[in-house]
């Protein structure tokens, strides 16, 4: 099926603007959901919008002046889209279609496209549920494949798979954890082979790998996270690094910024590692910030949370006391991002947020309902991207840009 | 990587050799193997299947079904791009050869499933004119548009008419979801529906246990059903003497319950056995859906496995390619229980069909006419 553009009235009557700044992958540069040198509108409206041929609640990210999005089609969910897009238009510049080659059986609200493509601004790295990986190059040329569950059959969780790979130096980093044949790989980018194989708790897991290093001269690492704890590897030989084994949400994604991380353990609990030392040191623990299924994000001294029941909570990065607390409409499945001094949250309801982080208690300064299919009962379960001052989120069946 | 060494690399996978650099590349694409083998070869090998254009489709597709589901994903792909860039370079496509090679049901069901994709992608209406002829295919996916149009049909009209059509659809219908509104159709118009028969669901079985599964140890236990099946032993269980016994599934979809004859129990395993009289020695399919850690044996020999508690049960769910004799044949359903006690963990359940490729059932030598 041929993706169809909608142009918005606002997009077609206006020159598209230029789009410059990188997402690469789930939850942006260096996973942190924050986007160094992006702007988020304080009112956003919507530029345009496209209707996508399948579910999916994997994040559009953006390399360059493109966007690559995921979803997937069929009774089955079986067949697996590729979408790469203009992002400053939507225009479709090419798709590329799968077969699934593994276990496409989701939990109603999940689907097959629920891993978020990632990028190392030569290459695009696809995964969906059915644990198939393809490597593209920005034109759309395939350079490799994998079928992780034609390769290792019982590798596959029938809820759905959701974890992101993420690229991290050369190496692919690649986590199918689950039940059953539970592992992490490393892949090497150029010819899609196996650096490494680890095995892994068996235990479901959708959260994803985040890049790591000690320091400006480390090694580059991949902090890997599963209800044991979190595992720093070296990502060239996956070597372990050092360990931290208090226990780690299945769902939340911790974060790392300044060398510090946050993770998404007893709360959150906040974490020195050393350059050789076995275990990091702990800074804080705070109980009180509970994460829940929603990733933090930390911007400048601050950290926020967002909890199940829609509180968003700032806290300083060195103590992890609560500055203040800000009630949002919920409920939510996607995760906050952050741009110069401003959140941005999405509710399952399509109700877009933006909060002033800078306001003594929080405030939010614009909202902006998305025009949701009432008739599919369609949700916003991702987690949105920024590009300059751009935002992009998804349903089911529709992707919209939204501006200032 | 040099064409002689490719050459060699292909004998390897038992791929006859073609002539031609194109069927050279084709024959990269078909030999990618497991864990990335034959990757980096197929990269280039992709280009120039791409760079050839519309006229390799015929042979891309007989291509297609030869190698593992990852290689004709690389075929798939090529197939697409080719056929969208001609689309945007106005270039011909050879539907007519696409169409008659969707429509040999000889050729592998890959390579017709990708038929009739491209087919549809380069001109969607002769694709739909194909669709009314594969309602008896033997590819289950390719028949699910001609079935939905037999429901719309049958939707349209009222009365006898309305169930003659609705007959029609069940007798081709291999897909669960069409299936039940065709069935909840034709029984709102006072047809019986008998599901169990549909489906090919073995609901006759002869159970044992409960037997361990305390820290989830009884999934890799070899307990005695796996070492010997003598109906008439006992032996000792978890909590006692256990021996076999018969029970049967009342369930239209054939899901079996082992609590019903043993008990709400947990941190348990037991195992179920029945013998299917195959009508004749054919390849099929077991089809199970589960949402218990299980295995399966077919006459003694191993299938599958597969330790996952409580994520999630479909018909279905997991497909076990298999050959039977003709003749009885022994089919033994490990199915363990956890220790989770929350309400959505009670299920201790399977449900089993034995069917072809296309999902239609193959029913015992002496089951009764309908």
């Amino acid at each position: 099926m041929r993706l169809s553009i909608l142009l918005s009235a606002f997009a077609l009557g206006v020159a598209a603007p230029a789009i410059a700044a990188d997402w690469p992958q789930f939850r942006g540069p260096e996973s942190t959901a924050v986007a160094p040198d992006g702007q988020i509108p304080a009112e956003p409206k919507i530029g345009w919008s496209v209707s996508l041929p399948g579910r999916g609640l994997s994040s559009p990210i953006v390399v360059g002046q493109k966007i690559f999005l995921t979803c997937a089609s069929g009774p089955e969910q079986e067949r697996l889209h590729l979408f790469c897009l203009e992002a400053a238009s939507g225009r479709q510049f090419w798709e590329r279609q799968l077969q699934a080659t593994g276990r496409t059986m989701t939990q109603p609200k999940n689907s097959v496209a629920s891993c978020t493509p990632c990028s190392d601004g030569q290459r695009i790295f696809a995964l969906w549920s059915s644990n198939d990986l393809a490597a593209f190059d920005l034109d759309g040329n395939l350079l490799w494949l994998r079928g992780l569950t034609a390769d290792y059959p019982n590798a596959s969780n029938s809820l759905g798979m959701a974890s992101s790979p993420v690229v991290i130096g050369d190496t692919l980093v690649v986590m199918i954890e689950n039940d059953s044949e539970s592992y992490a790989l490393g892949i090497d980018v150029k010819s899609g082979g196996n650096l490494w194989k680890l095995d892994r708790p068996k235990a479901a897991n959708w959260t994803s790998p985040l890049p790591w290093r000690a320091n400006g001269h480390a090694s580059p690492a991949a902090l890997l996270q599963s209800s044991k704890g979190l595992l720093a590897v070296d990502v060239a030989s996956g070597s372990r690094l050092w360990e931290y084994t208090e226990g780690a949400s299945t769902m939340s994604s911790s974060v790392v910024a300044d060398g510090v991380v946050y993770a998404s353990s007893n709360g959150v609990t906040a974490l020195l590692p050393g350059s050789t030392d076995p275990s990091p040191r702990q800074l804080w623990r705070s109980k009180q910030i509970n994460p829940a299924t929603i990733s933090p994000v930390v911007l400048g001294d601050r950290i926020y949370s967002l909890n199940g029941a829609g509180v968003i909570s700032a806290a300083e990065t060195r103590t992890g006391d609560i500055k203040w607390k800000l009630r949002v409409t919920g409920p939510f499945s996607g995760s906050p991002v952050a741009a110069g001094v401003r959140l941005l949250v999405v509710n399952e309801k399509g109700l877009v947020q933006v909060v002033d982080t800078t306001a003594p208690e929080g405030a939010i300064t614009g909202k902006l309902q998305l025009p949701l299919k009432e008739n599919s009962k369609e949700l916003i379960l991702c987690t949105p991207a920024i590009s300059g001052t751009h935002v992009f989120v998804r349903t089911d069946s529709t992707l919209w840009e939204l501006g200032g | 990587m040099k064409l002689r060494l490719l050459s060699v690399v292909l004998a390897g996978f038992g791929l006859v050799p073609l002539h031609g650099a194109l069927d050279q590349s084709l024959q990269v694409l078909a030999a990618v193997g497991r864990e990335g083998q034959g990757n980096e070869a197929a990269g280039a090998a992709w280009k120039e299947v791409v760079t050839s254009g519309p006229a390799c489709l015929p042979a891309l597709l007989a291509a297609t079904g030869k190698g593992s589901p990852v290689a004709d994903n690389w075929l798939r792909v090529a197939g697409e791009t080719i056929v969208g860039n001609a689309r945007q370079q106005g270039q011909a496509v050879p539907v007519a050869e696409m169409e008659a090679f969707l429509k040999d049901t000889a050729r592998a069901p890959a390579a017709r499933r990708l038929a009739f994709d491209l087919l549809k992608e380069a001109d969607p209406a002769r694709a739909e004119a194909v669709v009314p002829s594969l309602a008896h295919d033997p590819v289950q996916e390719l028949r699910r548009g001609a079935v939905q149009q037999l429901i719309d049909a049958a939707q349209s009209i009222q009365g006898d008419p309305a169930r003659a059509a609705f007959l029609k659809a069940l007798d081709v219908v291999r897909d669960e979801d069409q299936t039940r509104l065709i069935a909840g159709a034709l029984r709102n118009l006072g047809v019986p529906v008998d599901l169990p028969r549909h489906f090919g669901f073995l609901r006759e079985w002869q159970i044992i246990g409960p037997f361990d599964n305390a820290g989830r140890q009884g999934f890799e236990t070899v307990f005695p059903p796996e070492k010997e099946i003598q109906l008439a032993a006992t032996y000792p269980g978890k909590d006692g003497p256990v021996k076999w016994q018969p029970a049967a599934s009342q369930d239209e979809y054939g899901k079996f319950d082992f609590n019903k004859p043993l008990g709400m129990l947990k941190e348990v395993t037991a195992y179920a056995v029945t013998t299917f009289d195959a009508p004749e020695e054919c390849e099929a399919e077991l089809r199970l859906g589960c949402k218990n850690a299980w295995k399966i044996w077919l006459n003694g020999q191993f299938l599958f496995g597969r330790d996952e508690y409580h994520r999630g049960q479909k018909l279905d769910q997991y497909k076990l390619k298999c050959r039977l004799h003709k003749g009885p044949n022994t089919i033994l359903v490990k199915c363990c229980q956890n220790e989770q006690k929350e309400l959505w963990t009670v299920e201790w359940e399977f449900q089993l069909r034995v069917c072809d490729g296309a999902g239609t059932a193959i029913l015992a030598a002496a089951t009764p006419a309908p």
